[in-house]
């Protein structure tokens, strides 16, 4: 199991314990006040992440052969799986992040919000996470 | 109680409050879909069998439903298409592409923009946008100024806007359009799900219409096109079922509306789509109309009753859909919160993001309605909306 998978199996772990729906978006809602503030000089046109209906943004940082990520969004809800995925990818390595797979995201079984359409911008996040370790 | 003629109310616990988007189909569409597919299906024009007869009568019976339903004089006037983005699409590449200019309004949906843009125009480059007033009103006077500037243009404009309910008053707009000697068509998207319409009564040039947003099959529309301009259209598309006689060198096309069907058409949808029609006859316009009334004011008055929100227009010359926000509330976690809810309302641009650039908003929440749901539907949301509220506060 790559680390990147492991982190996805402990959120699992957490987001099942919530038996309730609501519960566990009070939950991510918590995690997006958790979430630190990205400053406003990252919040640039290059660093939007497509494919959100919330503003999302994403911003990379390269130390020794690891990325690492930061971001937000105006949406609580969606700040807090920008939470999530930023606990996800970033703190790993180039070559690890340059495998990941898209589906890794649906074992979360937050197939509401993580969705393939169009304005997933989950899907789009991780997009860009690839974009950024492909390009580094 | 009309969910009761609505399977989908008995199969599903969802308060469904996203009808501008799609709508419910009642059992008879349902059915007459499954009857075609089930006992005749077959192709329509061209094979003489019996099956093949019965889905060509259907069908054409089909259009003339349509004729007498918008009170179109002829039913060679009526063309099916998809739905109301071909139809647009349709008549701008067959007939609008001809004129130096093109008219709409700024509470325009993408499927009325983006065919312009496809065409080279842009704002002042061969598009002309009306502006509308801060209740979201079509500004008249800016709008005869644009036609005193460019006359013999061709005007598209919505009918009732799909982001806000708004209802132009598209039979002042077709006259002013007649009298700088403009040539209309109305994006009637919304339109049939709530009022009757009669097109001779407007006298209008093009008239787009949805089928499932009129409690209709998806994909399955129409255009009515006026008969004076029957022969100005080009085909869009040919092929099977447009010809008269082809050999190697040259094809001749048929009369409208055969030219304008190419291909094997969505012949189950057609006839759903007058089955549509016919239940909406069945209850009558007058009793759809008395019922949309009173649920938009309960809505209205539920809504303005919570904190913080911010209405872009009032209820007045609008129907079935609200659209608000809540200050400093992202209209996406309220959209996620009341999905976990069981209540189906949309966020977002809906597909009309120039006028939420002119509102300064990256979107809204929209509550649409259907004659079909009740006061109780409006609780259910409303008692949603503050959990959310709560949730996010």
């Amino acid at each position: 199991m790559t680390s990147i998978e492991k982190r996805v199996q402990d959120i699992k772990e957490d987001l099942d314990f919530f038996e309730d729906e609501l519960q566990k978006y009070e939950y991510i809602i918590d995690l997006g006040k958790k979430l630190e503030d990205l400053e406003e000089k990252y919040k640039t046109p290059e660093n939007i992440v497509h494919g959100c209906t919330s503003q999302v943004w994403l911003v990379c940082e390269k130390k020794d052969n690891k990325l690492f990520f930061k971001g937000t969004s105006d949406a609580v809800i969606v700040k807090g799986l920008v939470y999530i995925i930023l606990n996800i990818f970033s703190n790993s390595s180039i070559e690890e992040l340059k495998e990941v797979n898209m589906d890794i995201v649906y074992e979360l079984g937050l197939s509401e919000v993580i969705t393939p359409n169009r304005q997933s911008g989950v899907i789009g996040m991780i997009k860009k996470i690839k974009e950024y370790a492909l390009k580094a | 109680m009309f969910k009761e003629d609505f399977p989908y109310f008995k199969n599903s616990e969802i308060t469904y409050l996203d009808n501008a988007a799609t709508t419910q189909k009642p059992k008879s569409v349902i059915n007459a879909e499954m009857d075609y597919y089930e006992n005749y299906c077959a192709n329509t024009h061209r094979s003489s069998f019996g099956d093949a007869n019965k889905a060509t009568l259907n069908y054409e019976n089909a259009r003339v439903s349509l004729q007498k339903f918008i009170n179109a004089p002829k039913k060679e006037e009526i063309i099916f298409t998809k739905g109301v983005t071909e139809s647009i699409n349709f008549i701008a590449n067959s007939f609008a592409k001809k004129f130096e200019k093109v008219i709409i309004s700024s509470l325009e949906h993408h499927s009325n923009i983006t065919p312009w843009h496809m065409q080279g125009r842009s704002l002042s480059k061969g598009l002309e946008v009306v502006s509308c007033n801060e209740n979201l009103d079509f500004d008249f006077r800016d709008y005869e100024n644009i036609l005193k500037e460019n006359p013999n243009s061709f005007v598209s404009i919505t009918h009732i806007s799909n982001a806000f309910g708004k209802i132009h008053d598209i039979k002042a707009i077709i006259q002013l359009a007649h009298k700088y000697n403009s040539v209309v068509m109305i994006d009637a998207a919304q339109s049939l799900a709530h009022m009757s319409v009669d097109v001779q009564d407007l006298d209008v040039d093009f008239f787009a219409m949805s089928g499932h947003k009129t409690f209709g099959p998806t994909g399955v529309g129409a255009i009515y096109i006026k008969e004076i301009f029957l022969k100005e259209v080009d085909t869009y598309q040919t092929g099977g079922a447009t010809i008269n006689e082809v050999d190697f060198d040259s094809s001749t096309l048929l009369d409208s509306p055969y030219k304008f069907e190419a291909g094997t058409q969505n012949i189950a949808g057609v006839i759903g789509f007058a089955k549509a029609l016919d239940y909406l006859s069945n209850i009558g316009y007058e009793k759809i109309e008395k019922q949309e009334l009173i649920l938009y004011e309960y809505l209205d008055e539920q809504l303005s009753k919570l904190p913080n929100i911010k209405f872009y227009n009032t209820i007045e010359n609008s129907i079935g859909s609200r659209s608000f926000n809540f200050k400093n509330i992202s209209h996406d976690d309220i959209g996620i919160l009341v999905d976990k809810m069981k209540v189906a309302l949309r966020v977002g641009h809906h597909c009309a993001q120039p006028i939420m650039k002119q509102l300064n908003i990256k979107g809204t929440i929209r509550v649409s309605l259907a004659f079909y749901n009740t006061k109780e539907d409006i609780d259910k949301l409303i008692k949603a909306l503050k959990k959310a509220l709560k949730m996010l506060a």
